[in-house]
């Protein structure tokens, strides 16, 4: 074990994990936070908060897996490229560490383009593999970017993520390769609709052997309605929607697609469990938590393993 | 060309090691600055086949090049390896001239107040003092990638499209196709380190570099 990360043992243990996102308020109101912290516990393994998401201003991904963990959770902080430099990004993940968090997610993050700052000066200095490396090293070799040296070092699972639908798509497994040479513990995919290209880019990460040296994660959503479907279609970047999910949703009356996009999601679940090499699914009922413990039980994913402390 | 520094030549020799070579030389900017002497004694060191040279003015101005070019068929066509002395513009015009050829660069391009945009083109180069078009087959991430990534394409990339602006192509999807069509693309699984910003425009207060 490298750290203290309830996710870490569960992975350890060879259990299949369930890991949850949780969506920070546009506010200071930690209520939310507990409200929603609340709804997955005893459900998922760990929980993301997620760091800026869109570029949109939100409470700090440290700030809310710390309520988080107040309320028994075991938190995976997010944290982006795009608002710190390498000085405030080694400061933050001192911090972290220091407050008792045990796994991070180290993105490059979203383009502050798309957020409601679109004036916002991006910073980017490093780029997420950069800063898998950067932590690694610094939980590993004591060493900050820098080469200096470090007293007490942070004890964090490092987690990256992967998107197996964007382009190239033949270089996207060289990506994750270069993730888990960088040193990644952890791997959370993109949302998964269409799941036959993801088994297909599964292939492509077993024939490297990429499945032993690194958890794998594979990313699932239900989705609440047609809208949302078509938006997530047409203007998410790096999403593949396939037709047959927006049609699947249209074939059933208004009042119950949510149903049947819960119950779709569970499909997806059944379906990628099924695929050699994956290690678990991180949920993301993105301000939809409420529907987390339904999905996780109709999966058969409950009770959830619990250590001896 | 605007304002270059030989590269070490520890980061050069060994990419060019035992390559028949075909040196373009740019001499555009040569009353602003050219290091002449350092660019001779490199040249003079080299034990490796040069077949051809060319030196020409503004290597930035694509469509000169493209004819001039012409003259130097048969030896570009002979030579393994094209090394280029010139801005960041003037080795990615080399580069989209001759896809089909292995492009170096021996330079970095250094931050100089007040002089851009001789020729006004598509190819830019950010004066950023570290060069990588010699990871990236001649495109450059610092200059067309919205996040600078050094590492490969983010996962917004989708139809050969940029995220950020779907009129802008990704320039990440161009290497990764430049690569491959070289046979290179395994260059690209080396893992890239931070970048030294310090030596360019952004970080640093504006530099008086010549009297």
């Amino acid at each position: 074990m490298k750290t203290k990360s309830n996710l870490e043992r569960v992975l350890e243990a060879e259990q299949f994990v369930v890991t949850g996102e949780l969506g920070p308020p546009q506010s200071a109101d930690p209520e939310v936070i507990r409200r929603k912290a609340k709804i997955l516990k005893g459900n998922v393994d760990a929980f993301n908060v997620t760091d800026g998401q869109t570029a949109v201003v939100r409470m700090a991904s440290w700030a809310a897996c710390l309520i988080g963990k107040e309320e028994g959770l075991d938190p995976i902080v997010q944290m982006t490229c795009r608002d710190r430099n390498r000085i405030a990004l080694q400061m933050d993940v001192l911090g972290i560490a220091a407050l008792g968090i045990n796994n991070m997610l180290c993105l490059t993050g979203d383009h502050q383009k798309f957020g409601n700052h679109p004036m916002a000066k991006g910073v980017y200095d490093v780029d997420s593999i950069q800063l898998v490396k950067m932590v690694k090293d610094m939980r590993d070799e004591r060493k900050f970017q820098c080469g200096e040296e470090m007293a007490v070092e942070p004890r964090l699972f490092i987690g990256a993520a992967a998107n197996p639908f964007a382009d190239p798509f033949e270089f996207r497994v060289a990506r994750l390769a270069k993730k888990v040479t960088a040193g990644a513990d952890f791997i959370q995919t993109q949302i998964i609709y269409n799941v036959d290209k993801f088994a297909e880019w599964m292939k492509m990460v077993r024939d490297r052997g990429l499945h032993e040296q690194v958890k794998i994660l594979a990313g699932v959503a239900p989705i609440k309605s047609v809208g949302a479907a078509k938006y997530m279609k047409t203007r998410v970047p790096g999403m593949d929607v396939p037709d047959s999910i927006v049609e699947r949703l249209q074939g059933v009356p208004k009042e119950q697609v949510s149903k049947e996009g819960i119950q779709l999601c569970v499909d997806i679940i059944d379906q990628v469990r099924q695929i050699e090499g994956v290690a678990g699914i991180h949920l993301m009922a993105i301000e939809w938590e409420e529907v987390v413990p339904e999905i996780v039980e109709a999966a058969g994913f409950l009770p959830r393993p619990k250590f001896a402390p | 060309m605007l304002v270059v520094q030989i590269k070490p030549e520890e980061e050069i020799l060994p990419k060019i090691s035992s390559k028949r070579l075909f040196i373009f030389e740019c001499l555009g900017c040569q009353e602003v600055y050219f290091p002449t002497e350092d660019v001779e004694k490199f040249i003079d060191n080299l034990k490796e086949e040069i077949v051809g040279k060319a030196s020409l003015d503004y290597l930035c101005n694509r469509e000169f090049v493209k004819e001039y070019i012409e003259g130097y068929s048969k030896q570009i066509k002979k030579a393994q390896i094209l090394l280029v002395f010139s801005c960041g513009v003037g080795v990615q015009i080399v580069s989209s001239l001759l896809e089909d050829k292995i492009v170096y660069t021996c330079c970095d391009t250094l931050y100089l107040n007040g002089f851009q945009g001789l020729t006004v083109q598509e190819f830019n180069c950010d004066q950023c003092g570290e060069c990588y078009l010699n990871y990236t087959g001649g495109l450059c991430p610092i200059a067309q990638c919205p996040k600078h990534l050094l590492n490969g394409p983010c996962g917004g990339s989708q139809n050969g499209k940029c995220e950020v602006d779907p009129d802008i192509p990704c320039v990440w999807q161009q290497i990764v196709d430049r690569l491959a069509k070289l046979g290179r693309l395994d260059k690209l699984e080396e893992l890239v380190t931070p970048k030294n910003w310090s030596v360019g425009l952004i970080s640093e207060p504006p530099v008086k570099r010549f009297p």
